[in-house]
């Protein structure tokens, strides 16, 4: 026995075999082998051995009475399912027709009699690798089946818990928004958010983080929660782009950085005011006129600056009601056809040439690009958003906990903010969120917004930055008066705006009076109220703006100081 | 080796494996045997049954190494397909005579080990 192979671990072994003699013999070889076996003297008897003791490998004569070796063969494989229990053929079958049909009953292996035991022990031995391989093979393929669920389930986890996120916003209930994003491009690093300002404006952002999968995905949370947070709060893009390269800088590594154009849609104000760093070039639609002004990129991406280098600077463009903005991620440009070549700027620039019906822009990018390649890419984001009138200014304010017993109805002050804080700081979101301290008020936060916007931006501007608003009279005086805000801005080093605000309780509830001063040279109050509520005019929409929304408004000391009034009656 | 009848190396080879049990399969081999050379004389007259029954046979016979009724077993199952009944007879015949030779080397054989 010292000849044989050894045994790597004992199987359980059905033998059957309807010859008496074979079968004593065989068994005693098998069982000195080491295995542990099991006997049957004919096909049924097999099956049901098999059924009951689920052996490793199988020993099986031809031809047995009541059910032959084949049948028995058939059923014993199909029981087995996916796990190989080998079968071995005791036969001396000479005519190759038996030998295929011992193959096509599920027949691994032959034995020829008379037995040989070397042989014997060799081919268990054999069949037993095979019937490890396959039981390895097996275990790894559900391993992979379970890792590969788990996942998709974890991305699935993910992409819940970031559409909740992502669609926190408005983008879906926003009825001038229509965009285009792959299911999936979430993890392709894509990103589109958008929500109202609390005066009513909205915030857009196309993000595109480099590289791909989950990791790409996970520094769009973080984006997110600044991106609404700070929208919801009244910050303007200077002060939440800000805020948003600050943390992606802080928390991702650096190789990764986040590709982004984030705009200012103001129906109010007729314009959209940008930044785009590293994205591919936007475009704003004059639709009257059919002219495209692009968006081109003037920063780096977020995240790859410190603080002090980044740069905040926006581009402020007029915009007509009905005009369009239009943003696109890299997937569309960098689309490559067979050949390697990529669809590139011209050619969407043809596609918008060729482009009659504006609301079938999408459908007509998308089948210039599926002609382009021959098949639709998965990471391709674009968005469209027209200004439209009639946005309904709404209190968007993050809610209060307070019940109302500690709400402060008599008390005043004052801010006077200098030079070198005009330059940096917006006090708006601040002096918002004070204001809010007044349940009376959330009711009206939007237009409290609005009103506090256009006073402390009239401030800036006109007063101590002394901008004439005439200059806004077209398209390319609109650009050079942003121009010069940004320049004087930046040399400010004198002058001030005074903010006061008062409340006062009152019989039916409250009155909050709120004055704003500054250094400026004041305006001939008299000459502008007089010019007609002229709202589609691009320059003077402001004035009208504020008298439309406060309930009475004053200016004083030659149109440098204003004092609006908002009221509200006691909630019920 | 056409004329061996029965293969000493085999039955050395068969005592060294089944040790023990060694009588135990003599004994079962030749009242196994005993029903089939029975089997065949009642089979006669069925060409099937006589294929079946030697090809068993021929195993059996070949693994106590039986040589020359193993090897009739052989013929009677190739022949079995195809040929007259008529011509197996003397096949079963010569079968039978075969065992009647072999039966009593095995029985010699047994008797070595009496317990």
């Amino acid at each position: 026995m010292s000849a044989l192979a050894p045994v790597l671990e004992p199987l359980t072994i059905l033998i059957a075999e309807d010859s008496a003699a074979d079968l004593l013999l065989l068994s005693t070889i098998v069982r000195r082998q080491g295995h542990q076996v099991l006997t049957a003297t004919n096909g049924a008897e097999a099956v049901e051995v098999f059924i009951r003791e689920r052996p490793q490998l199988v020993l099986m004569d031809a031809l047995m009475p009541v059910m032959d070796g084949f049948e028995a063969a058939r059923r014993i494989k199909q029981l087995a399912g996916e796990e190989l229990v080998p079968l071995i053929f005791l036969t001396s079958l000479r005519e190759s027709e038996a030998l295929a049909q011992c193959l096509d009953a599920g027949g691994d292996d032959f034995l020829p009699k008379p037995y040989n035991q070397l042989i014997l022990a060799a081919k268990i031995n054999a069949m037993d690798r095979l019937r490890r391989l396959q039981a390895t093979v097996l275990q790894q393929r559900d391993l992979i089946a379970k890792h590969h669920d788990y996942l998709l389930h974890e991305q699935r986890v993910a992409k819940a818990v970031f559409d909740k996120v992502a669609h926190s916003g408005c983008i879906n209930a926003a009825p001038n928004i229509r965009y285009l994003q792959s299911p999936y491009a979430l993890f392709n690093g894509d990103l589109l958010l958008a929500a109202y300002t609390p005066s009513g404006d909205m915030h857009v952002l196309l993000g595109d983080f480099t590289g791909h999968g989950l990791p790409a995905a996970v520094g769009a949370m973080p984006l997110a929660e600044v991106f609404y947070g700070m929208t919801a709060k009244g910050y303007g893009l200077a002060e939440t782009l800000r805020e948003m390269n600050a943390k992606l800088k802080r928390i991702l590594p650096v190789d990764m950085f986040c590709c982004a154009t984030l705009l200012c849609l103001s129906t109010q104000r007729r314009v959209v005011e940008v930044w785009n760093g590293g994205m591919p070039e936007g475009y704003v639609h004059e639709v009257a006129s059919g002219k495209r002004t692009p968006l081109a990129s003037r920063h780096l991406p977020l995240g790859v600056l410190s603080a002090e280098a980044f740069d905040d600077r926006t581009e402020v463009w007029p915009m007509a009601l009905g005009d369009r903005v239009f943003l696109l991620s890299d997937g569309v440009l960098d689309t490559a056809d067979a050949n390697d070549q990529l669809f590139g700027a011209e050619r969407l620039q043809q596609v918008f040439a060729a482009n009659r019906e504006p609301d079938r822009l999408f459908e007509d990018i998308e089948q210039a690009l599926a002609a382009f390649r021959g098949e639709a890419r998965d990471d391709v984001s674009m968005v469209e958003i027209t200004l439209q009138a009639g946005q309904q200014l709404r209190a968007s304010g993050p809610l209060y906990a307070d019940s109302g017993q500690s709400c402060p109805l008599d008390w005043s002050v004052s801010f006077e903010f200098r030079a070198e804080t005009l330059k940096r700081y917006n006090p708006l979101p601040y002096l918002l969120q004070l204001l809010l301290e007044i349940h009376g008020l959330r009711e009206q936060s939007g237009a409290l917004y609005s009103v506090m916007a256009e006073l402390y931006s009239n401030a800036l501007e006109h007063g101590v930055l002394g901008l004439d608003s005439r200059l806004k009279r077209d398209a390319q005086g609109f650009a050079e008066y942003y121009r010069q805000r940004n320049d004087r801005l930046a040399q400010l080093n004198s002058g001030y705006i005074r903010v006061h605000v008062q409340v006062l309780p009152t019989a039916a509830g409250g009155r909050m009076t709120l004055r704003v001063e500054d250094s400026g040279p004041g305006f001939d109050v008299e000459q502008v109220l007089a010019r007609p509520l002229d709202i589609d005019r691009l320059s003077g929409r402001g004035l009208s703006l504020v008298r439309q929304l406060s309930s009475d408004v004053r200016w004083s000391d030659g149109g440098r100081s204003v004092c609006v009034e908002f009221c509200w009656e006691a909630l019920a | 080796m056409v004329d061996l009848h029965l293969d000493p190396e085999v039955l050395s080879g068969l005592q060294e494996v089944m040790e023990g049990e060694y009588p135990k399969l003599l004994d079962t081999f030749l009242d196994d045997s005993q029903k089939r050379v029975e089997a065949l004389r009642k089979a006669r007259d069925d060409a099937k049954a006589l294929g079946r029954i030697a090809h068993s046979f021929k195993g059996s016979s070949g693994n106590l190494g039986a040589m020359r009724l193993a090897q009739l077993c052989q013929r009677l199952e190739v022949e079995s397909v195809g040929a007259g009944v008529g011509d197996l007879g003397a096949l079963v015949d010569q079968i039978d005579r075969e065992f009647a030779l072999v039966k009593p080397l095995y029985e010699t054989e047994r008797q070595r080990f009496q317990i």
